[in-house]
């Protein structure tokens, strides 16, 4: 039997080729219960190849669970999530980052070990790394600027770069859907600025990128669609579509103020903050 | 000087000694920076505590013999870490309350199971403290050989283990088989724990497994590093406290762990040093 590329070396019973004409995400009718009550409530939508989308919603809204449903780390309690096709544990092609605070920055790892985690799922048990994936390392860091500090400590590294070392990751994993869970949180301009000229390049690779932010106004000028997500669907769309009003108001209800400018424009106030999303996995 | 170093290895029991603190330091030294990174110090002293009734039934029907206490140890250890995993799994209590119960648990069981001998206090501070001057040559053996099987998995599973410490959540994602790992792991420590039980105890048992590698951890920033300083300081502590305890008449198990802490502090110390420069 021939190998797919992009099935784990671990478990090599699952063979998930990707389908040709199937989107590169499908939901239906997925639910998550937690604790009695609905964690993610009936969501249905359709994510295309090398989209860029942005999640939003207010905190607990079940941006992280959406996330780790979609990467196979917690299972839904109802419906299909279909990732090219296929469930999502017959896959290593997705790539979840985490929110920076819930990494140990503190671990005794290199920016090239890190990065170099992301091929074992490929270079299976009782395997060193060979020179293929350490080439596929160091090009990994070089696409996102990392390559100079390959060698440093991750607690040497600043907000953007702690971000980008992760990207790398998701690259030398390759990654055809990358999920990034509240990644901006906390980054300056600059380095978000970094970040999209990243992901601007993952989009010709026809990857799929979903972004879990807090940021409305980042979410309208530098996605292809956004979804407003609060347990529900509340809307998914472009930005003019979606951004409205009434969307907002029903997602985010009291926490949010909308202010009318001269231009019509809506100034939208975000009243959250970081904790808040519950931690299933 | 040379004198001070060679005068007590013209002991047989001072080298068996030796050679058994060197192997279990060095053992629980690489186990023992999983221990620290993944914050397990609670379970790894649970863990040694709860071997206890293990070791009072193979006291109890082997009248003396030290496989025995070995075989029951392990047994007791690996009931103890399921027992762990199952209640915090299968129930809404938390992982450190499953591990103080259990730990509790059968520690009393272990002391029981001990006062029904005669002279239970000398049979039991034995137990307790360890004695790293009485090992035998079978022991030696047991040692190595279990020894040498904890540190060739923590080698054939390191990037494995790797993973699962630092990103649980990439381990999924990348289909690793982390349940299994998981508890391999756990059996590492378990077995770490029982080899070691004649050196310091189950009193101090966790000692052997977070000081030295904390105290490495202090020093790197990559984790073969890590392991080696640790292994490193778990030698020099098995060593400088061995001569202690043959100069000054101290308990070995208690002098071994004083010289890692000693180190550790040196250590810490150091780095307070460096980082007000």
């Amino acid at each position: 039997m021939r190998k797919n590329k992009n099935q784990s070396n671990y478990m090599v019973h699952r063979y998930s080729p990707h389908e040709k004409e199937t989107p590169a995400l499908l939901i239906s009718d997925l639910c998550y219960r937690y604790n009695g009550s609905y964690a993610l409530d009936h969501l249905n939508f359709v994510i295309n190849l090398g989209e860029r989308v942005a999640v939003v919603g207010p905190n607990g809204a079940g941006k992280s669970t959406l996330f780790k449903v979609i990467a196979g780390v917690i299972k839904p309690s109802e419906g299909v999530v279909s990732v090219y096709g296929h469930e999502p544990s017959g896959h290593i092609c997705i790539a979840y980052v985490p929110q920076r605070n819930q990494v140990n920055w503190n671990f005794p790892v290199t920016v090239a070990d890190v990065v170099m985690m992301g091929r074992i799922g490929k270079m299976g048990p009782l395997r060193w790394p060979r020179h293929k994936d350490w080439e596929i390392v160091h090009q990994a860091l070089r696409e996102v600027g990392m390559y100079a500090l390959a060698n440093s400590g991750i607690n040497e590294l600043s907000g953007g770069q702690q971000q980008r070392v992760f990207i790398a990751r998701a690259l030398a994993q390759e990654a055809e859907l990358i999920l990034m869970d509240e990644h901006l949180t906390g980054l300056d301009q600059t380095p978000q600025e970094d970040l999209f000229t990243i992901l601007d390049a993952l989009r010709l690779r026809k990857v799929t990128v979903m972004v879990a932010l807090h940021d409305l106004k980042t979410a309208a000028e530098r996605f292809d669609r956004v979804i407003i997500l609060n347990r529900r669907l509340v809307g998914l769309g472009t930005a003019e579509q979606v951004l409205t009003p009434a969307h907002l108001k029903e997602a985010y209800g009291g926490h949010l103020r909308l202010v009318p400018t001269i231009e019509g424009v809506l100034v939208v106030e975000d009243t959250c903050c970081d904790e808040g999303e519950h931690n299933h996995a | 000087m040379l004198e001070f170093f060679v005068e007590p290895l013209k002991y047989a029991f001072m080298l068996r000694a030796l050679a058994g603190a060197l192997m279990v330091g060095v053992v629980c030294a690489v186990v023992g920076t999983y221990v620290v990174l993944r914050g397990m110090a609670f379970f790894g002293d649970a863990l040694a505590h709860s071997i206890l009734p293990g070791v009072a039934v193979g006291y109890l029907i082997g009248g003396g013999a030290r496989e025995p206490l070995f075989w029951g140890a392990l047994i007791a250890a690996l009931i103890s870490a399921v027992g762990i995993g199952a209640i915090s799994r299968g129930t809404k209590i938390r992982e450190d309350t499953a591990i103080g119960i259990i730990f509790a648990g059968m520690f009393a069981l272990g002391i029981a199971l001990i006062s029904t001998v005669r002279n239970y206090s000398v049979d039991l501070s034995h137990f307790l403290f360890g004695d790293v001057l009485s090992v035998s040559a079978s022991d030696l053996w047991l040692v190595a050989i279990f020894g040498g099987i904890i540190i060739l998995m923590v080698f054939v599973f390191y990037k494995e283990f790797l993973v699962l410490s630092f990103d649980p959540i990439l381990a999924i994602t990348l289909r690793l088989p982390s349940r299994p790992l998981d508890y391999l792991l756990m059996l590492l420590i378990a077995i770490s724990v029982v080899v070691s039980l004649q050196t310091v105890g189950v009193a101090l048992m966790v000692a052997m497994l977070i000081t030295p590698a904390a105290s490495a951890y202090l020093l790197t920033r990559r984790l073969p590093v890590m392991m080696l300083l640790s292994a490193v300081f778990a030698v020099l502590s098995g060593l400088i406290g061995l001569y202690l305890s043959y100069y000054l008449n101290i308990a070995s198990g208690a002098a071994i762990v004083l010289s890692a802490t000693v180190i550790f502090g040196l250590v810490w110390i150091g780095q307070a040093a460096r980082k007000m420069r």
